[in-house]
């Protein structure tokens, strides 16, 4: 690993203060992906700000649902008890996620900053958009244009099929995330320039032609916690993951539900999908389809018809055309109990 | 202090005052001594990378109950602090990724991946590593050990033996630092719940049966872990 200065804050304003100071500062959290990336070259931070000391790892009760503070651990959320009790899609999704020692080091904040796990990203040896957005020229200060991107056209079972772009076809690997976005959640951020709020759905962003960002944080900015509105989707949520093992493998694809029904009628849909797109992939025409509708089988073949327009396949990943409709329709018989 | 800022539990390796003091008294000597290429790399700050390279900062760390003071480069992970410095080579280096759970350690009871964390973020923690995982200069009865083979183990450790749970020894370490989390946190309810939260701990030879067999035996057995 390349070597790096070293700081560690107790404040969020230090830590603001502290990664705005110089370029080249990351946030240190959990570290599952970061020191990952660090120890393969991917990443070369010039300095590392540790906020593992920062006073934000509380859930709490809030007037209108829960407050997830950024530095609670993937398995104190998992496992806590209003989390299962109201929202427990996303205990279900965080407990599908890595191993039992990575969910007892991975924050919320970190899970949201976690990078593709695309191959060509961290194999530096070979060309990725994403890692290197501009080819370094013969001469170290010209550029020769993009890198390009070593998926398209390569190994790309695992990639997306929704959102990509010529730049690129890396997936977000998150499943806490799916949960997140289904849930309505927003994310509260703190920066140089003061707070806002985000919502959930546009905290992650698509490729385009800037496939080096993944999110819409702007520079300095920190995440300080995400919140939870108060839902009625407990007793009919599901996360479906489909994966290579049964477990300790990121998504081919997977899928998140929430519904509220009124008897066997959906009156409010919720869907997202992961291991599709380059951020949590939303569903809403399905959402609108569904709404109103009976839990048959039928709508929800419907819905799935509806949520792949659009869809496309690179080669490799052709099959998650068929396995995504499929998974869609899975996890709605589970949702509903009509399997 | 001469090398460190201190703000209660904040830390930085190296203040804004020592760096740009740095600059300054390095170009300055180099102005004297030096020919204009390196005067050119200490105007671009090389000298002070060259610097961060080796910097080395305080760290202070319960292990295994004995408070530890070291002093280590900010990059250097708590699986290569346990091994190379202070020479507790009990936990294995397996994939050096977070990929295999080899590198099981509990940091203030929670086990975590050793080699994707760095010591400096274990800063007035408790680690505990397989040979802190009981003591073992004890037998059995609590009295002093006549010899290592009289020596008590863990009930997971003693498990594995009985129950067979390895066969090159490699994950071991790891497996059983993890198993004994998993019943602490109440995750070994069933053969597939075992299956489920021992799924960070990879095991080439494929002892997984015997693992799981041993893990329910300490469950069902009661002793406390």
């Amino acid at each position: 690993m390349n070597p790096f200065q070293f700081t560690r804050v107790t404040t969020p304003k230090a830590a603001i203060t502290a990664i705005t100071k110089e370029s080249g500062t990351y946030f240190l959290a959990g570290g599952t992906n970061l020191i990952d990336l660090m120890k393969r070259e991917v990443v070369i931070p010039e300095r590392l700000v540790d906020i593992n000391k920062l006073p934000l790892a509380t859930i709490d009760k809030t007037a209108t649902g829960l407050r997830i503070g950024a530095m609670a651990k993937n398995s104190a959320v998992a496992d806590n008890e209003l989390v299962k009790k109201h929202f427990p899609l996303l205990s279900q999704a965080l407990n599908a996620g890595a191993s039992a020692q990575l969910r007892n080091m991975a924050t919320v904040g970190g899970n949201m900053m976690q990078r593709t796990r695309c191959a060509y990203f961290y194999d530096t040896s070979m060309p990725c958009n994403k890692r290197s957005p501009v080819q370094a020229g013969p001469d170290k200060g010209q550029a020769n244009g993009p890198t390009g991107c070593g998926a398209l056209g390569g190994m790309n079972r695992m990639h997306a099929i929704f959102g990509a772009s010529t730049n690129c076809i890396a997936v977000h690997p998150s499943d806490m995330c799916i949960a997140l976005v289904v849930l309505d959640a927003t994310v509260n951020v703190s920066g140089p320039k003061g707070d806002r709020t985000i919502p959930f759905s546009e905290f992650h962003r698509l490729p385009g032609d800037v496939p080096q960002k993944d999110n819409t944080l702007q520079p300095g900015e920190l995440i300080m916690s995400v919140d939870l509105p108060t839902n009625r989707f407990a007793d009919h949520s599901h996360y479906l993951k489909v994966r290579d093992r049964a477990s300790y493998a990121f998504a081919l694809v997977s899928v998140g539900v929430g519904l509220e029904m009124n008897g066997k009628t959906i009156r409010d849909a919720r869907l997202a999908m992961g291991g599709v797109a380059h951020k949590p992939w939303r569903l809403t025409a399905a959402e609108e389809f569904l709404n109103g509708k009976p839990a048959t089988e039928a709508n929800f073949k419907q819905a799935a018809t509806l949520a792949m327009q659009g869809a496309k396949g690179y080669g490799e990943n052709d099959f998650k055309l068929t396995l995504a409709p499929n998974s869609i329709i899975d996890a709605l018989k589970t949702a509903t109990k009509t399997a | 202090m001469d090398q460190h800022e201190y703000f209660g539990d904040e830390i930085d390796s190296s203040d804004s005052s020592r760096r740009s003091f740095l600059k300054q008294s390095s170009a300055l000597a180099a102005l004297v001594l030096t020919p204009p290429a390196a005067v050119a790399a200490v105007n671009q700050g090389l000298h002070e990378k060259v610097a961060a390279a080796f910097e080395q900062l305080p760290l202070q760390v319960n292990i295994n109950g004995t408070v530890r003071q070291v002093s280590i480069e900010p990059r250097v992970t708590l699986l290569d602090l346990l091994r190379e410095q202070l020479h507790l080579t009990g936990t294995k280096k397996g994939c050096d990724h977070g990929q295999c759970g080899a590198c099981t350690v509990h940091v203030d009871r929670a086990r975590v991946n050793a080699c994707l964390t760095l010591a400096m973020t274990t800063e007035g923690c408790t680690v505990t590593t397989i040979e802190g995982l009981t003591d073992g200069d004890r037998d059995r009865s609590g009295e002093p050990a006549a010899s290592p083979a009289t020596a008590r183990l863990h009930p997971m450790q003693e498990a594995f033996i009985k129950h067979d749970g390895f066969q090159c020894g490699y994950c071991t370490p790891g497996q059983i630092m993890s198993a004994v989390a998993c019943i602490r946190e109440g995750h070994a309810n069933s053969p597939d719940e075992i299956r489920e939260y021992m799924s960070g701990n990879i095991c080439r030879c494929g002892a997984y049966a015997n693992i799981v067999d041993a893990i329910m035996d300490v469950k069902k057995g009661g002793a406390r872990v």
